[in-house]
């Protein structure tokens, strides 16, 4: 789709004269990597200010992960119950996440969702509708009033293709004026950036290959925006594809930046465990939102032997009062079926463990018993039709059979939550890739609001920098000719490791040893392994031609994966508490003096090459009008005694909160019962 | 539960290339892209495969599987016998790169010269207004997961190189109608339908409907009434005299791109980054 460059015949130093493919080079202002919602807002704007930019992804244009999120986008626009606003959602973000977050994030992103969520009419989305024709919104976990814009269970795939078709919107406005669609936005499908390159401390491009023909490309540029999702391919049982190998992550530490949060990864409770081969595949948790319930093998709706302490007054305690929940929200409390994500997921791990779970490793999951075929069919067309072409299961005849698949990454690259910036100066990230907006447990629907937000901030944050940028930083021929070696590696190796093999070992020891409840000593038997794998790494040889070849592809990615998986098990190793997505089974609770600490991840050179450092880092004390929307009560939960310091514990209760308060019940649309004391969200509602 | 499968598979490049046995195991509950991971992990490490969501959403997978276009993660090995040989080729309309995988840019062309969602001037973003009933249409067509499997089939491309250039296929097609039916798009798609986008070699045999994966009644819903739209919007006088009624079709006009934006780009362009202007809590 894009215009061929420059090709110069370059002579890699020390190398046989009988390979030497040619690389060759594209100048842009502005490079995105990545084509999913972060990566498309952020070449959007960087063109709207100006820029000429190109998008860069591994798949085909629009095939990126976001096409796969279902249930919705959380924005505050007040569409279902006009009490809602941005500092209902920030609070509800900041319980989410257990009050991790970088607040800053948590702020840009409550206040600005919903204009970019109504930009995107402007574009052509086509949401579904309230009566009065504004953007219907849902219910979702953790979110206090209806607030996911959603269309059908299909939500990601209208956020991407509405994006798509704005960059082509855009590309034909070029094409008016130069006669060429590719003059100032350029797509680059099926390209993997294996490297960022850098002149001095400064980004000056990246360097990769391209899928089809395996041609080398090099693209200088001063200003990287990182999109590049996440790192689920790392574990075994995930709901994430192959492009989930952790590049973005993995670039922006070898070029320089933090990683921070690692530690905590997002499982979610429902996925598919059966057959086999589709073991992962996410199961929506409108199910359960809808009425669904989980039963043990014995039969037992085993979750009410699992409502924690904290929890204890929000949610039933038998059976009968759970069931009236879903008529009757006001008058009962909701069904423990619907706890926070990271609960759930324990529960039906522990139920496992014991010996009471289904065939395949799992329990049940029954909406059969519980309403008519017809309504299972209308509610949840999607999940009908999966279990149905996939698992051969009529789930309005009998029940599901579900596990905890590995389904979002908290942690990612630190940056400045303005602009996007990171550390180091000219590389931008945005999205899944970036970390701190969503603290130690994500809400559902909060991604795909974090991709418009930040993308756009990415965007403008590239163009501004690009504006005050003295000198553009040249690519240095030492700088590619070492990326390019890194590449060809595997082609030269000859007789190493089987790439498909470390892989599996790879997902299995993050499966086993740094999974959903996490050891001491199992994390450092993983971090063991992932030591062995470090050395046999670079010795994966791979057969076959350049062009197209997935196993040449996959062994460049396991470089990548291993760096996350050492970072993740190496912060996990040391977070000694259980908080959101990171659960220590020797450390079961959490513990207010670890929120304030982060843990950051970063490359040193050492004597056997780089190695990952693991460093604390304080978190910056919360901005005091956006610390008093809380009540003290709910802070005293998270914060040590110090932290609060008789801070506003007689300040007079502010106007603006209570929004969600207790008062006016009946007039609640809200699902949820209790008064803002919802710590750890996702409670209800769709895909996520 | 496991067996063995008989499978051929097409490998080669744009040069040329030709089905290779290969006898393969296959476990419970699997399906073909399952089956092709297992060639690649085990004897055909570098055998070319697109795939991405694994559950029908992404339209990376598709392929032709005993000769009928299919998307591989929704093909169930339990449809077919245990004897059976299963052959699995690249879909045919389009060039190959490698094995499995073909250059689709040709649909990423024809996705460009449809003119883009053209907003009406004047309403802000916030202010759109539309029913569900209005929608509805157009979201069938929105389904689309791009998996091409239509443009694939289509006898008028399929088997006639020469009509790549004139005729843009269901798929795009498609998206014209959709964009007529927006309920608040200004532009007239349908002379850009017929004219660039060829809609008159269609001949409703309706293959693309009974390929597409999403069910999307591609000739019915959109095709059909589309070529309707054409006929009336020509012959029929009213169109052209009772325009002033709807306030759409007074501004609905080929040319019409509603606002544009890249106008004057720059740092002044950009969108509006409004947390700076909503202030801290309690201002706004
Ligand atoms: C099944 C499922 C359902 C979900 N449902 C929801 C939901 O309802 N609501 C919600 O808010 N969130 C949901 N999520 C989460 C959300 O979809 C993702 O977090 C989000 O889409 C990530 O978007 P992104 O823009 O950061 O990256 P992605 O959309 O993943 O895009 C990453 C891009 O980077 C490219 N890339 C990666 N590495 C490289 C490289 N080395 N070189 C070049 N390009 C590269 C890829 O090709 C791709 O284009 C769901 C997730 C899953 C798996
Ligand atoms: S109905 Fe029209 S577009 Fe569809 S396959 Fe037939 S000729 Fe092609
Ligand atoms: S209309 Fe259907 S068959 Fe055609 S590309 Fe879209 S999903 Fe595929
Ligand atoms: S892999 Fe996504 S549709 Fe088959």
């Amino acid at each position: 789709m894009t215009d061929p460059g420059t090709t110069t015949a370059f002579e890699a130093a020390g190398e046989g004269a009988t390979d030497v493919a040619a690389v060759t080079h594209h100048t842009y202002d502005v490079l995105v990597i990545g084509a999913g919602g972060a990566g498309l807002r952020a070449a959007i704007e960087a063109r709207l200010r100006g820029k000429r930019v190109a998008i860069i992804c591994k798949s085909l244009f629009g095939k990126a992960h976001t096409v796969m999120a279902e249930g919705g986008i959380a924005a505050s626009m007040g569409n279902a119950n006009p009490r809602d606003n941005w500092e209902v959602h920030f609070r509800d973000t900041m319980r989410g996440g257990k009050f991790l977050n970088n607040w800053r994030m948590a702020e840009l992103h409550a206040k600005e969702a919903p204009q970019r969520v109504w930009e995107l009419e402007t574009y052509g989305a086509l949401f579904d509708r309230t009566p009065d024709g504004k953007i219907s919104q849902r219910n979702f976990g953790g979110h206090n009033f209806p607030r996911l814009a959603h269309v059908g269970d299909r939500t990601g795939l209208e956020l991407i293709r509405t994006l798509q078709q704005k960059i082509v919107s855009l590309q034909q406005e070029d094409f008016a004026r130069t006669g060429d669609y590719e003059s100032d936005l350029a797509v680059f499908h099926e390209y993997t950036i294996t490297e960022l390159l850098k002149d001095g401390d400064r980004i000056a491009g990246a360097f990769g290959y391209r899928r089809p023909t395996g041609e080398l490309v090099c693209f200088h540029s001063a200003a990287v925006v990182l999109a590049t999702g996440g790192v689920g391919k790392s574990f075994k049982v995930t709901s994430n594809s192959w492009e989930y190998t952790g590049d973005g992550h993995a670039l922006a530490m070898r070029a320089g930046a933090k990683l921070l949060n690692m530690e905590f990864v997002q499982f979610h409770p429902t996925g598919m465990v059966w057959p086999p081969s589709v073991k992962g595949i996410l199961v929506t948790e409108s199910v359960r939102g809808d009425g669904g319930v989980l039963k043990n093998s014995e039969g037992e709706r085993f979750m009410f032997n699992y409502i924690p302490e904290v929890f204890r007054e929000q949610y039933a305690t038998s059976e009968d009062e759970g069931d009236r929940w879903y008529t009757d929200a006001d008058n009962n409390r909701r069904p423990p079926e619907l706890l926070p994500r990271d609960e759930v997921a324990r529960a039906i791990n522990n139920e496992v463990k014991e010996g009471r779970g289904s065939p395949a490793g799992g329990v049940y999951l029954d909406v059969s018993s519980r309403m008519p075929a017809a309504e299972i069919t209308r509610r949840l067309p999607s999940m009908y039709h999966q279990f149905k072409e996939l698992a051969d299961v009529d789930i309005t005849a009998g029940p599901m059979e579900v596990g905890p698949t590995c389904h979002y990454v908290m942690g990612g690259v630190e940056v400045d939550p303005d602009t996007a910036a990171s550390a180091v100066p000219g590389l931008f990230a945005a999205g899944e890739v970036a970390g701190g907006m969503h603290g130690s447990n994500r809400l559902g629907g909060n991604s795909l609001s974090d991709l418009l937000v930040f993308g756009c901030r990415a965007g403008a944050g590239a163009a501004a920098y690009l504006d005050g940028l003295a000198e553009v930083p040249t690519v240095s021929d030492a700088s590619v000719t070492s990326a390019r070696e890194d590449v060809e590696r595997p082609i030269h190796n000859s007789g190493g490791e089987n790439a498909y093999t470390v892989h599996q070992e790879l997902q299995q020891t993050m499966n086993d040893l740094v999974g959903i409840i996490r050891k001491a000593d199992e994390m450092e038997l993983a971090l063991k392994k992932l030591h062995e794998l470090r050395d046999r790494i670079p010795r994966v040889a791979v057969d076959g031609r350049r062009a197209y070849n997935p196993g040449w592809h996959l062994a460049l990615d396991l470089r990548n994966m291993l760096m996350v998986s050492e970072c993740i098990a190496m912060a996990a190793l040391e977070r000694q508490e259980s908080r959101g997505g990171h659960t220590r089974d020797d450390y079961p609770t959490m513990d207010e003096n670890w929120r304030q600490e982060l843990l950051v991840c970063s490359l040193q050179d050492g004597p056997d090459g780089p190695t990952v450092q693991l460093e604390h880092q304080g978190q910056p004390a919360m901005r005091e009008d956006l610390f008093d929307l809380f009540e003290l009560d709910e802070l005293k939960k998270y914060y040590t005694g110090d932290e609060l310091g008789g801070h506003r514990s007689d300040a007079p209760p502010r106007q603006t909160r209570g929004t969600e308060g207790a008062g006016d019940e009946a007039e609640r649309s809200s699902s949820t019962t209790e008064t803002g004391g919802d710590p750890g969200g996702e409670l209800t509602g769709g895909g996520a | 539960m496991g067996y063995q499968a008989k499978f051929k598979v097409w490998r080669g490049d744009a040069e040329g290339g030709d089905f290779v046995d290969y006898r393969v195991d296959v476990e419970e509950g699997e399906v073909v892209l399952d089956i092709m991971h297992r060639l690649q992990a085990t004897q055909a490490g570098d055998m070319a495969v697109r795939w991405n969501c694994k559950a029908g959403k992404c339209g990376s997978c598709s392929a032709e599987v005993n000769g009928r276009p299919r998307l591989m993660c929704m093909t169930r090995m339990s449809t077919f016998g245990e004897d059976e040989e299963i052959s699995v080729a690249p879909i045919r309309t389009f060039p190959v790169i490698r094995d499995l995988v073909t250059d689709v840019d040709f649909n990423y062309a024809k996705a460009r010269e449809v003119p883009a969602f053209a907003p009406p001037e004047g309403v802000a973003p916030g202010e759109y207004r539309m029913a569900q009933a209005d929608v509805e249409r157009s979201q069938e067509f929105r389904k689309c997961i791009e998996c091409f499997l239509c443009q694939n089939v289509c006898h008028v491309v399929r088997d006639h190189e020469e009509n790549k250039e004139p005729f843009s296929g269901p798929r795009f097609l498609m998206r014209y109608a959709e964009l007529d039916m927006h309920p608040l798009d200004v532009r007239n798609r349908k002379e850009d339908a017929q004219e660039d986008g060829g809609l008159g070699y269609c001949n409703i045999t309706k293959c693309c409907t009974e390929v597409c994966p999403e069910h999307i009644k591609i000739t019915d819903n959109a095709l059909i009434p589309m070529k309707e739209r054409v006929v009336d919007r020509k012959y029929d006088p009213l169109v052209w005299l009772g325009k002033k009624i709807f306030k759409r079709q007074e501004l609905e006009q080929r040319g019409a791109t509603g606002a544009q934006s890249l106008e004057n780009p720059g740092p002044d362009n950009g969108s509006a980054l409004d947390a700076d202007r909503i202030g801290p809590v309690g201002t706004s």
